[in-house]
């Protein structure tokens, strides 16, 4: 398709849509009464709840039911579950995901919040905001390219490009090869996972410190506490529920992260996780069985960390 | 915007960040809880007073590292995607400083290029179609059904909300192979309609939540005021609500635009590699494993896919944040 083909069919497609559905409004406005109410209501919720059943809900049972079929023979059993908690390769994955959603929400937010704090009310904290936040905006496809050049590795007798590289070069440690380097490839991969969470963080943490109220901080200015008492006891009190929104957040992100390692490793030296291995096992393994249990499995691990946020939100109010 | 007052049309960021957090605390899928007490301080009002070891100079040391962690690695490319492919791969960007005479347009002049083998404008071009349907119609259908969810009373409105409202924790991974074989069935694989209806999905849950959030906060008398003059359900959609709440749609609809703008998954999925149809986060990624250390061509087109969303960023950062604030992650 040339790109004015393109354009064409994006316009055309936009159009249909759009005539469609108001097309159906219009049908819908010429009843009146209680029926018309009804039909109205119908015309309104329909389409939203077609959609959400026949491309999310049916697909899901479809998925967890799949989970159960043997890949070879087709049988129903726990195999791939078996195969997902026994099998050496797959127990890294576990143990890489669990990494992945314990560090990179606890670095994401401990960074995000230190750094709230210290360009609080300084003149450039729009700048200085705008920096760190700004990786939130590029796709994880970009942000993996950039730190891909960040620890990209020439043998020891050449410059080094890389500038990590460099660095080391420079102080005299032998280069290496960050991305082959298991088991802490794993880490250097949660290093762009936080990059880019950061950011998110900062910015929650950041308008929650500004909402504590003044007079809570000048009493405690009276009180003759010093920063770190007040941060402790005031602060960090009155952002907690803020604190575990981000936790929580970014933690659920975090499971369902794919683009990094794929883009960086593509999976490769034992540095996969779920989200990655459920991709790999149906379009490269060809095992759809397997691949629908990975997808199950990372729902249920959702349901933990919503439960946490339930419970301390409960806690909270 | 309209003839309503918005209420983040504050010039400061500091005022505008702290409205975002009240939407956010409102909005929030998993629920925020409460913003602790009513008093917002001024951005100005206790500045004297806010002496604290954050303004230590191991403060701002702490300030000036992360800024730099945070903006080294970035400009490390950029800078690379002005470089000459032999000076890429020979000496590290920070030496090109010295030598500024060295930088060249080629990287970008062979991604613009049609029919270079670096070329990326026909996936730039697949991106662009892409996304706008993807961000129109979630937005069209999610406004509807939140008009009928806040507004029109119907049998089992309350707990179809709360059902739509929970699927947002489903990840998307559970619905992606059904829906390829759905697709598949249906004829349109490997076309832009996988795309963009899949997207709509996807999206549907939390924007219903969203927009019913803010369709709610419109006055009840307002609504029955209309009714009384006798205009219909349709009509007070659309001449009346739309305009109210256009910066809610706004800010949904730019965080839409740049989930589906970034996104690797559904894409490589529905649409695989082809520059018939594939976006540019696909292309890039299958570069990134096919030509690793092809670094002219992986900068130039890695900062062709990131200025959209960066424009986007820095022109409508008000929206964005408040899209982001409001609606958390995605995925």
């Amino acid at each position: 398709m040339s790109t004015p083909e393109k354009l064409g069919l994006m316009l055309f497609a936009i159009a249909i849509f759009a005539v469609v559905f108001i097309g159906i409004l219009l049908l819908a406005a010429r009843f009146s009464g209680r029926t018309g109410e009804r039909i109205q209501a119908a015309s309104f919720v329909l389409p939203t709840l077609l959609f959400i059943l026949v491309g999310l809900i049916y697909p899901a049972l479809l998925t967890i039911r799949d989970s159960f079929k043997e890949d070879a023979g087709g049988g129903f059993g726990l195999a791939n579950y078996v195969d997902i908690f026994t099998q050496e390769q797959n127990l890294i994955v576990l143990r890489n995901t669990a990494l992945w959603v314990i560090l990179v929400p606890v670095l994401a937010t401990g960074i995000g919040l230190l750094y709230a704090l210290v360009v609080d009310r300084t003149p450039w904290e729009k700048v200085a905001k705008a920096l760190v936040f700004l990786p939130m905006a590029i796709s994880m496809v970009g942000a993996s390219i950039i730190w891909k050049f960040v620890y990209e590795y020439k043998p020891s007798f050449r410059d080094q490009i890389g500038v990590l590289n460099a660095v080391l070069k420079t102080v005299g440690i032998e280069p290496k090869q960050f991305l082959l380097d298991v088991p802490m490839n794993t880490f250097y991969l949660i290093i762009v996972m936080v990059w880019i969470q950061a950011g998110f963080a900062m910015t929650i943490l950041s308008a929650a410190i500004k909402a504590i109220p003044d007079d809570i901080i000048e009493a405690s200015q009276l009180d003759g506490v010093n920063p770190v008492q007040r941060f402790r006891y005031v602060t960090m009190p009155a952002i907690r529920p803020a604190v575990v929104v981000v936790l929580t957040t970014i933690g659920i992100g975090t499971l369902k992260v794919f683009d990094i390692v794929r883009t960086m490793t593509g999976g490769q030296y034992e540095t996969s996780i779920i989200a990655n291995e459920f991709y790999d096992a149906f379009f490269r393994y060809n095992r759809p069985g397997l691949a629908a249990a990975f997808a199950v499995l990372l729902f249920l691990l959702v349901i933990p960390i919503v439960t946490y946020n339930v419970i301390q939100m409960r806690k909270d109010a | 915007m309209g003839t309503i007052p918005n209420p983040v049309d504050g010039e400061d960021i500091h005022e505008e960040v702290r409205e975002e957090t009240r939407v956010g605390d409102k909005t929030s899928a998993t629920g925020t809880g409460k913003t602790p007490g009513k008093k917002r301080r001024t951005a100005s009002g206790s500045a004297s007073q806010a002496k604290n070891f954050l303004s230590s100079p191991g403060a701002s040391l702490v300030a000036i590292v992360i800024a730099a962690l945070w903006t080294l690695p970035t400009i490390g490319l950029l800078v690379t995607s002005f470089r000459e492919q032999r000076d890429i791969n020979n000496t590290g960007w920070w030496t090109s400083f010295t030598n500024p005479g060295s930088y060249t347009l080629e990287n970008y002049q062979a991604a613009l290029r049609p029919g270079d083998s670096a070329s990326m404008v026909d996936y730039f071009v697949n991106s662009i179609v892409i996304v706008l349907p993807a961000v129109l119609l979630p937005l069209l259908l999610a406004s509807l059904a939140a008009y009928a969810f806040a507004w029109i009373d119907f049998p089992g409105r309350n707990w179809l909300f709360v059902a739509v409202f929970a699927l947002q924790i489903v990840p998307l991974q559970v619905a992606l192979v059904p829906l390829l074989r759905l697709y598949t069935d249906a004829g349109v694989e490997g076309t832009y309609w996988t795309v963009w209806i899949s997207h709509t999905i996807f999206a549907l849950p939390l924007a219903v939540f969203l927009i019913h959030n803010f369709m709610k906060e419109i006055p009840a008398s307002l609504m029955e005021a209309a009714r009384v003059d006798g205009a219909g359900h349709v009509r007070i959609f659309f001449q009346l609500l739309m305009p109210l709440i256009g910066p809610a749609l706004a800010s949904f609809g730019i965080f839409q635009f740049l989930w589906v703008w970034n996104d690797l998954l559904v894409s490589l999925v529905f649409l695989g590699g082809t520059p018939d149809v594939a976006p540019i986060t696909v292309r890039i990624a299958e570069l990134s494993g096919s030509r690793g250390s092809a670094w002219h061509v992986l900068s130039a087109g890695a900062f062709i896919s990131m200025i959209v969303p960066v424009a986007v960023f820095l022109g409508l950062q008000r929206y964005f944040v408040r899209g982001l604030l409001a609606g958390g992650l995605k995925g």
